[in-house]
């Protein structure tokens, strides 16, 4: 990694505001490291060069700007969020050829704060995966060890911030999109509270899941973007009005000494891998040593969360990718005779298995005679597992738990087994179906696989800056992983 | 929970009919075994006691604003023309439907 790279984004920032480091020199050192990188790790499906240059020397000429805290900051944004005039596929064929004409609400956010996007990172296709081995352009490869997945859905996102391709991305967590990809690469990820951070502009999945958050190379750094996209959006009904934080401020003076961290022991069940359970138990123990008070708290229905989750998720799913008919923007196919085998065949030919899957048992656990059985029933027991969650963050100030029951599998495991794959996601959903944000963050090295182990502290509505400044202790006693040997 | 637990090869096609999808041979043999696997999974659910528990269909916690009812053009005819596969001057084009 060259020594422009491997500063955090919080350092590279404070560097172009004083005028010791140029924009262009940053967003060149940027694209040089996708060029050496980048055939090895495939994080990108479309990389803005052009753009990302001739924006860069519009920064310089104008000189930097101290309300715009990431001024010439290079950054990738995962291909779910919507960029003007920069083609957007989700990942998917039937979004080849889409260029947006507006930006999403974070994307607008990061231009108005100086950001320069060098590109769109990969990701399992519409978000749909745990392994970005669903994108229909490529597979990307974990840049820690280059046989195994980088998590997903946003892998491209974590890929490209854990190899210097950026010093920050914009990702999206439905189940865990954002946490588990981070854990797996080994780096910094927040899924921030529903609401806290408009859906505008996003790609809909799972639209009372999804939320958009920054994965970065430290906690710091995942501040100071939450700062720049947080807020309310009129055009999303769902973000709050509530105002949003100066989270990076807020960071500093959390001790670990009288902070109660809860262990929901369902998280350390069967399932859960020795390595992990060791990494995270070991950081557990220096939190403690540093006067952390590890609480034991319970939650029941953990073990329902997964079906939970995936009838909500496909439900969800079906409605909105009904919208994709050939018609409006997106693949057509051709010749069609009728108006019904435009969509169809549109349909079968634009999109990939997983999403097709997805899409016909979200019509199956809907349709006439199965909606109360499935959906209703998976909606009843979503209120039942966020009512938990609630219970359990009354008797401390975090949860603190592992985000992926195992480190980075090899690439192709998992691959006619749909099933298994849902099965890796059982820490991180049930925090999408309550609403509540989480941090996801690296504490150590599996022993066997020596691959990254993450820990997620997850908070109450709107505790996001609590959530930062906990990790950011816990990242001053935890040992700091190598950046990856590529 | 529910009595099928077994997905057919005809529901796949069902399925697959509600969604605008077309299904291979080879398809709907995979989907059927694999949603099986799936559908028996979520069974896990039916021993889950939800008498007199309200869904939750959204964590939003606020209440919806009201804005006025004004028309605003946000965006210009051509720029959303611009992405359709088939499109004149003023409107997008699909087979003859009549």
């Amino acid at each position: 990694m060259t020594d422009i790279c491997s500063l955090s984004l919080t350092e590279v920032a404070c560097a172009l505001h004083k005028g010791t480091l140029s924009a262009v020199e940053v967003t060149k050192a940027c694209l040089a490291r996708i060029a050496a990188t980048e055939a090895r790790v495939a994080a990108l499906i479309t990389v803005d060069e052009e753009g990302a240059l001739a924006l860069a020397a519009a920064l310089d000429k104008a000189g930097p700007d101290p309300a715009r805290p990431l001024w010439g900051v290079p950054v990738t944004v995962k291909d779910a969020l919507s960029t003007k005039g920069l083609r957007t596929t989700a990942a998917s064929r039937i979004l080849e050829n889409y260029v947006p004409c507006f930006d999403a609400f974070a994307v607008q956010k990061l231009r108005e704060a100086g950001a320069v996007i060098v590109a769109k990172a990969n990701m399992d296709e519409f978000a749909m995966g745990s392994s970005t081995e669903n994108s229909a352009y490529h597979t990307t490869h974990n840049p820690r060890d280059l046989r195994k997945a980088p998590g997903g859905s946003s892998g491209g996102s974590a890929a490209s911030v854990t190899v210097g391709q950026c010093f920050a991305s914009l990702g999206t967590d439905t189940g865990g999109s954002i946490r588990q990809p981070a854990a797996l690469c080994g780096c910094v990820g927040l899924k921030p509270t529903y609401g806290r951070v408009s859906r505008y502009g996003v790609i809909a999945y799972g639209s009372s899941l999804d939320q958009v958050g920054p994965l970065t190379r430290t906690v710091a750094d995942c501040a100071h973007v939450l700062s720049v996209i947080a807020g309310h959006d009129e055009r999303d009904a769902t973000s709050s009005p509530r105002p949003s934080e100066d989270y990076a401020a807020l960071l500093q003076g959390k001790s670990l000494k009288g902070t109660r961290l809860g262990i929901p022991r369902e998280f350390f069940g069967p399932g859960l891998d020795a390595e992990v359970r060791d990494a995270c138990r070991q950081a557990m123990d220096k939190a403690e040593a540093h006067g952390a008070e590890l609480v034991d708290v319970r939650l029941p229905h953990t073990e329902a969360a997964i079906a939970t989750y995936y009838i909500i998720a496909m439900a969800e799913a079906s409605s909105n990718l009904a919208r994709y008919d050939g018609v409006r923007y997106g693949r057509r196919a051709s010749p069609v005779s009728n108006l019904e085998e435009l969509y169809v065949r549109s349909r079968t030919e634009g999109f990939g298995q997983e999403v097709k899957r997805r899409i016909m048992l979200g019509a199956y656990v809907l349709s006439s005679g199965y909606y109360d059985a499935y959906y209703r029933k998976a909606a009843q027991v979503r209120r039942i597992i966020r009512d938990e969650y609630l219970a359990a963050l009354n008797q401390c100030d975090a949860l603190w738990t592992p985000v992926s029951p195992v480190t980075a599998w090899d690439l192709g495991s998992h691959a006619d087994d749909p099933l298994q794959m849902y099965l890796m996601d059982a820490y991180t959903l049930s925090l999408n179906l309550a609403g509540l944000p989480g941090l996801s963050m690296p504490v150590g090295l599996g022993a066997n696989s020596h691959l990254p182990v993450g820990m997620q502290l997850m908070g109450k509505a709107f505790a996001e800056a609590e959530l930062l400044a906990i990790g950011h202790a816990l990242e001053q006693i935890l040992p700091p992983l190598a950046p990856p040997e590529i | 929970m529910t009595d099928t637990k077994d997905i057919s090869r005809e529901a796949v096609v069902h399925m697959a009919t509600l969604s605008r999808l077309r299904v291979t041979e080879e398809e709907q043999a995979r989907f059927a075994r694999q949603m099986g696997d799936i559908v028996r999974y979520m069974d896990i659910l039916s021993h889950v006691d939800t008498a007199h528990v309200e869904p939750l269909y959204s964590p939003v916690q606020h209440s919806g604003s009201l804005r006025a009812d004004l028309a605003v053009t946000r965006r210009q005819r051509e720029e959303i023309l611009a992405n359709a596969p088939q499109a004149d001057d003023a409107c997008f084009i699909v087979p003859r439907i009549v």
